[in-house]
């Protein structure tokens, strides 16, 4: 059998990375098109605590979280040029990784530490007292 | 001088610091000394410094790289088995009365070292050294994707390693168990430097860990040969991957909790402490979110290398390489919603303890899975019982009986009773032995031939496995029994003379075990000394069944003249049964990278640095890290980085090959 049909040139170090395609680099208006939205969910923002918008703040916190969330979206998309075919959909998963990740760590951590905490004794003593244990 | 100027030139550091009044040390830094001087004398006699500076330090080359992370790790081990030696031998005889030769701050010190170096600086060094080998020649790569990252990670983590070891002779080290845990940790309970030492010695090493998993993720995601889709790689480039993915995601947390703990002990912060708001919990939930990952990036890889001793040494394929490949990312995920096994008893609720002893329970079975592929690989094989397969039986049969004690700690009530107990340590050196070491050293004798030309001598090799393992179960199961009896772990001395017998026999099997280690220390010299009968000139002495088999043994430095075309999961044992002829013409020059001393001087730097902020000598620290920032910066300026063989070197290199292969 024909022994160069099973190897494959490469003068270049480190290039022969043929899978996927890169990522793509953006255009002015793609760029313009994520500055003005990132513009306009940070003025919502400001404009939902000067104004009084709300009478709960609750609310008014909950809004400019998820508003942040969006915003999140907005720079990974325009600015980082995350879809889900770059690098051969390896970059929207690993993205998809560290979300599950990120979400098991804090969620996690919350649930073991409120258990920890309802299920501890009340404490009795001051700060000052409990610098004085041995 | 004032006290004052003294403490702006060397901070804590004072000649108290040297422990000359602890007569051990004295006589172990004598040891030292005299052996690192005729080391350093033979060196400069035989003229090597030259030579080791510009073939090995400087080297991006990530062959090179991996023999030295394995020799880095090979030095540590022969340090953490003497503590663990010491241990047994106190342990043994501290009875009745007698305090042993350990007063408890020391015995203190001498576990907590005993586990960092055992973990980091000789498991770690030891699968990233064989997985920066093996992984870019079995994905028929030139290198790494970013061969000076690769040698600067190395030397970070021989900087930290450094650190730990700075700890013997200057100052001392943690007394607070291998995590430590706070409030034992915090400046209140541990105003010393040990604390610090730990902390500056992993963080260092920590960004060498982390950098080098960035390193190999990229390699396996771009520098397949064409043909090579995931789900052709080879199953240690598979499980490399999925460590690495690990790796990459779990060591920023342990930075995180470092770095809070150091706040804490530094500034004053209260992340840990007892009082104003401090949570000592939130770092032990913290630390084991990377601390059980941690177990999994050292085992995987070694699953990988099993997987490719089993399947060569039976000359079939792999049994059920899809269901291998899903065990080892489901093992990957479910890493991550294990953690709070390690501490069941810290006082959550019976709804959190059940999720995760379920969990962990769960885990269970991937890796059940993987062992049942491996014995499925070997039925109706034709198994030679080579060193490497010795190893893996070996491990087979051990592994089992760890994880078995592993998923009855995974059982919240059973674990109440046996946390913290020696049946813990039994069970965790039961796998970590049983699988990374064995595996370890299974994949060093697999490999060696490519590595260096010959063969590692078989029947001291032999001599090795049997007395690791049989002094690996006279070690650790009269452990399981005095854990069983509730003795708890980390004491220096012992009130009840009817245990003493089992502390015996288990110095008895740490003896084993350092036989076991002599004998692998003479296996490597009489191979060396032996070296031309046990030559292999076809760079394929096992028979093997991927990629790396295909170059010559050692590889040549650009490991491939042309880039293979893969069609196979087992690809070389596809071309060799299917009459590949290596070509002999039509070479053309290689780009290579240049070797660069950059990440040499910058882990010396970073010695320095680490150095000076444990000892608190602030004007050391900036001008250390001042140095690190300027030489980083002018090492972006250096444009001079690559050069090429020219393609009629090649053509010689690949003649020679030619030469020594037998003719067809």
């Amino acid at each position: 059998m024909a022994s160069h049909a099973d190897t494959h040139a490469h003068g270049d170090h480190g290039h022969h990375d043929d899978h996927g395609s890169h990522a793509n680099h953006g255009t002015f208006g793609s760029y313009m098109t994520g500055f003005v939205l990132s513009v306009i969910l940070t003025a919502i923002p400001f404009w939902l605590v000067m104004g009084n918008v709300f009478d709960d703040k609750t609310v008014t916190a909950v809004l400019i979280m998820g508003l942040g969330l969006v915003q999140i979206v907005v720079h990974m998309i325009f600015f980082l040029h995350m879809d889900t075919k770059s690098e051969g959909g390896w970059n929207m998963m690993a993205l998809l990784f560290t979300v599950v990740l990120v979400l098991i760590t804090l969620s996690g951590s919350l649930w073991v530490m409120h258990n920890l905490n309802s299920y501890m004794m009340p404490m009795t003593m001051t700060p000052e007292q409990a610098k004085q244990l041995p | 001088m004032t006290a004052d100027s003294t403490s702006l030139l060397f901070g804590k550091l004072t000649l108290e610091a040297i422990p000359y009044h602890e007569p051990i040390l004295v006589v172990t830094f004598i040891a030292v000394a005299l052996g690192g001087l005729a080391v350093l004398g033979a060196l400069t006699y035989f003229r090597l410094w030259g030579y080791l500076w510009k073939e090995w330090f400087t080297s991006i080359d990530h062959k090179k790289i991996g023999i030295m992370y394995i020799i880095f790790a090979i030095v540590m081990l022969l340090r953490g088995f003497a503590d663990a030696l010491m241990m047994r031998f106190q342990q043994a005889i501290a009875f009745n009365g007698n305090e042993g030769y350990f007063p408890p701050h020391h015995y203190d010190q001498i576990f907590t070292a005993h586990g960092v170096i055992m973990i980091f600086f000789v498991a770690m060094p030891f699968v990233t050294g064989l997985m920066n080998f093996v992984v870019p020649l079995q994905i028929g790569a030139r290198d790494v994707s970013f061969p000076f990252l690769n040698n600067f990670s190395f030397w970070m983590t021989v900087a930290g390693g450094i650190i730990v070891m700075i700890s013997l002779f200057v100052g001392e080290f943690a007394k607070t168990g291998w995590l430590a845990y706070p409030p034992l940790s915090d400046i209140a309970y541990s105003p010393d430097v040990g604390v610090d030492y730990y902390i500056w010695g992993l963080q260092i090493a920590g960004i060498g860990t982390l950098l080098s998993g960035v390193n190999l993720i990229a390699t396996i995601l771009k520098m397949r040969a064409p043909g090579m889709s995931m789900m052709k790689m080879p199953v240690f480039t598979w499980t490399a991957f999925c460590t690495n993915i690990l790796i990459v995601a779990a060591f920023p947390v342990l930075t995180a909790v470092l770095a809070m703990l150091t706040l804490d002990r530094y500034v004053g912060t209260h992340f840990f402490t007892n009082t104003d708001g401090g949570s000592a919990m939130l770092y032990v939930n913290l630390i084991w979110i990377w601390g059980h990952p941690e177990v999994y990036i050292l085992v995987l890889p070694v699953f990988g290398i099993f997987s490719e001793i089993v399947s060569t040494f039976s000359a079939k394929r792999l049994f059920g390489y899809t269901s291998m490949v899903y065990a080892t990312c489901v093992i990957t995920i479910l890493s991550y919603i294990v953690w709070l096994h390690h501490f069941f008893t810290m006082g959550s609720g019976a709804s959190v303890n059940s999720f995760f002893g379920i969990t962990t329970m769960i885990i269970s079975i991937p890796t059940g899975a993987k062992m049942f592929n491996w014995l499925f690989t070997m039925y109706h094989g034709r198994i030679k019982y080579e060193v490497p397969m010795l190893w893996t039986i070996g491990f087979m049969v051990t592994f089992v009986i760890g994880g078995m004690t592993g998923v009855l700690l995974a059982v919240p009530p059973a674990d109440f009773v046996l946390h913290n107990s020696l049946f813990l340590i039994a069970h965790f050196h039961n796998v970590i032995i049983g699988g990374v070491v064995f595996g370890v050293f299974a994949g060093i004798n697999f490999w060696f031939p490519k590595a260096f030309g010959f063969k590692l001598n078989a029947f001291w090799g032999k001599m090795s496995f049997w007395f690791w393992l049989i002094g690996f179960y006279f070690a650790f199961m009269p452990l399981y029994v005095l854990g069983l009896m509730g003795v708890t772990r980390r004491m220096s001395q012992f009130d009840d003379p009817s245990l003493q017998i089992w502390f015996i026999i288990a110095a008895f099997g740490a003896f084993l075990i350092l036989l076991g280690i002599g004998s692998f220390i003479i296996q490597i010299a009489y191979s060396i000394w032996k070296r031309e009968e046990l030559r292999d000139e076809t760079g394929d002495p096992w028979n093997g069944r991927t990629l790396e088999w295909s170059t010559s043994s050692p590889p040549p430095a650009y490991n491939f003249a042309f880039t293979p075309v893969v069609h196979e999961i087992d690809q070389w044992w596809f071309m060799k049964n299917n009459g590949y002829r290596r070509p002999l013409s039509g070479f053309i020059p290689i780009h290579m990278p240049k070797n660069t001393g950059t990440g040499v001087i910058i882990g010396a730097l970073s010695v320095v640095f680490g150095f000076a902020m444990v000892w608190h000598i602030w004007w050391m620290a900036i001008a250390s890290f001042v140095a690190i920032a300027v030489v980083t910066i002018r090492h972006t300026f250096n444009y001079n980085r690559d050069f090429y063989i020219p393609a009629e070197e090649v053509a010689a290199v690949e003649a020679r090959r030619t030469q020594m292969l037998p003719a067809e």
